[in-house]
């Protein structure tokens, strides 16, 4: 019933961005004009992304700590829900940026950072199956998991500082949309947007753990 | 952990590498054969950026290598064996010296074959020595760590890439800022915030190492 809940939110405030984000009047700004939009859907991937990142963080953590199995199932499957978001991420900001920047990929810190993060949890589910030893790969993946988040979160610190300045929007190179200079009309489509996909993406980890529990059942039941 | 202990590591290590001489060679001709494929590729001709960008990326690949045999070359036994001897931690600061030495050496000589064959573009030696240091140092501590990683698992080679890549990625870029600027004459006190970073990277990995490597250990 409460699971039921949060999934009529979830998707409620996620219709509602879909069409405010379409309907509603935009600051029209130089350069990103009305592309402006996508700020409604690709910037909510990154907070969803980064939300069940630190999920998959915490209960590696817990793994560690406990040596209880059903963590690392938490674990791994929150990295494969985020890789999901940072698919859809790259992919909603390619298309803007062929509009935008008129190509697909640019040379900005924003974007590194977003391709070491797939590239990282990728590795994360080689390395996984690479271990058949149930215990034994938990621990292992635990370690690089921890080690991985820590080293990831400097380099997204670290970046800005190296480059130049960025041409992304809301990291100064671009006009407006600082995250103090958005428009009001457009954070009551854009912080409902963001609610959304994080309630969403936190669905949808519970949902995959859930089919994973499931299975494995299912193979107990039939040994 | 006690300091002798991990000072006993580095010696054992030293005197293993020394005996069988073929992994330490092996590393050095791989350094040189590389940097000479660049050299013919090139045809010689190289411009400042090239030569920055071409010669991380042979230093990142050539301590990929070194650092890959880091866990595997002792059998299972012998690790179970130290494991009651010396606590774990002595086994990861160890193995992160004894990394550091090669690393040193392998910068050395990647250096000296560039020179060599196309020339020194180093203005600022005193800037371009510091990332050298801390690249090496930098390069150690992490890619031990992924070793150990990598080690415990089945393919050991073609994982040690993919894993060490993504995370050596916010150091070699920085390095490479850094290196960049000296080759042009710039004054050494504009990237002391630059060095901070790395300094800091190479604190941050070996704590990381420090606390996470125990759970690594143990089978």
């Amino acid at each position: 019933m409460k699971e039921n809940l949060w999934k009529w939110l979830g998707g409620i405030l996620i219709l509602y961005s879909i069409f405010a984000g379409l309907l509603i009047r935009v600051p029209d700004l130089p350069v990103i004009h009305e592309s402006i939009r996508n700020l409604f859907y690709h910037v909510c991937m990154w907070f969803a992304m980064i939300v069940v990142m630190a999920v998959s963080f915490v209960n590696s953590l817990r793994f560690l700590r406990t040596f209880n199995l059903r963590y690392d199932t938490l674990a791994a499957e929150a990295a494969r829900t985020g890789l999901l978001f940072g698919f859809l991420g790259i992919l909603t900001g390619m298309v803007w940026a062929r509009f935008t920047w008129g190509d697909f990929w640019v040379k900005d810190p924003q974007l590194n950072g977003a391709a070491v993060t797939i590239l990282i949890y990728l590795a994360y589910l080689v390395l996984r199956s690479s271990i058949d030893e149930e215990q034994k790969r938990a621990r292992i993946s635990a370690v690089y998991a921890i080690f991985a988040f820590v080293l990831l979160i400097v380099f997204i610190g670290i970046l800005p500082r190296l480059s130049e300045g960025s041409i992304h929007p809301g990291k100064g190179g671009n006009p407006g949309l600082g995250v103090n200079g958005l428009d009001s009309t457009m954070r009551l489509v854009f912080y409902p947007a963001i609610a959304g996909w994080v309630i969403t993406g936190i669905i949808i980890w519970r949902i995959r753990v859930r089919l994973v529990q499931l299975k494995s059942r299912i193979d107990e039941l039939n040994d | 952990m006690r300091w002798d202990e991990v000072m006993s590591l580095v010696k054992k290590d030293l005197r293993l590498e020394f005996r069988q001489r073929w992994a330490l060679n092996g590393i050095l001709l791989y350094v040189f054969s590389t940097v000479f494929v660049t050299y013919l590729a090139f045809s010689g001709k190289m411009d400042t950026g090239p030569w920055n960008a071409l010669f991380w990326i042979i230093m990142l690949f050539a301590s990929v290598n070194a650092a890959t045999k880091s866990f595997v070359q002792e059998s299972n036994a012998r690790q179970l064996f130290y494991y009651f001897l010396v606590s774990p931690q002595a086994v990861i600061l160890a193995k992160i010296i004894y990394n550091l030495m090669l690393m040193l050496v392998i910068a050395l000589l990647c250096y000296g074959v560039f020179v060599l064959f196309m020339g020194s573009w180093v203005v600022n030696h005193s800037l371009f020595i510091a990332a050298l240091l801390l690249g090496s140092s930098g390069f150690a501590g992490i890619l031990t760590m992924v070793a150990a990683i990598a080690g415990r698992s089945g393919n050991n080679f073609a994982l040690m890439a993919v894993l060490s890549f993504p995370l050596v990625l916010p150091l070699l870029l920085t390095l490479i800022k850094v290196s960049a600027a000296s080759l042009a004459p710039t004054p050494f006190s504009d990237h002391i915030g630059n060095l901070l970073v790395l300094l800091l990277l190479n604190l941050l990995v070996v704590i990381l190492g420090w606390i996470l490597f125990p759970y690594l250990w143990r089978d």
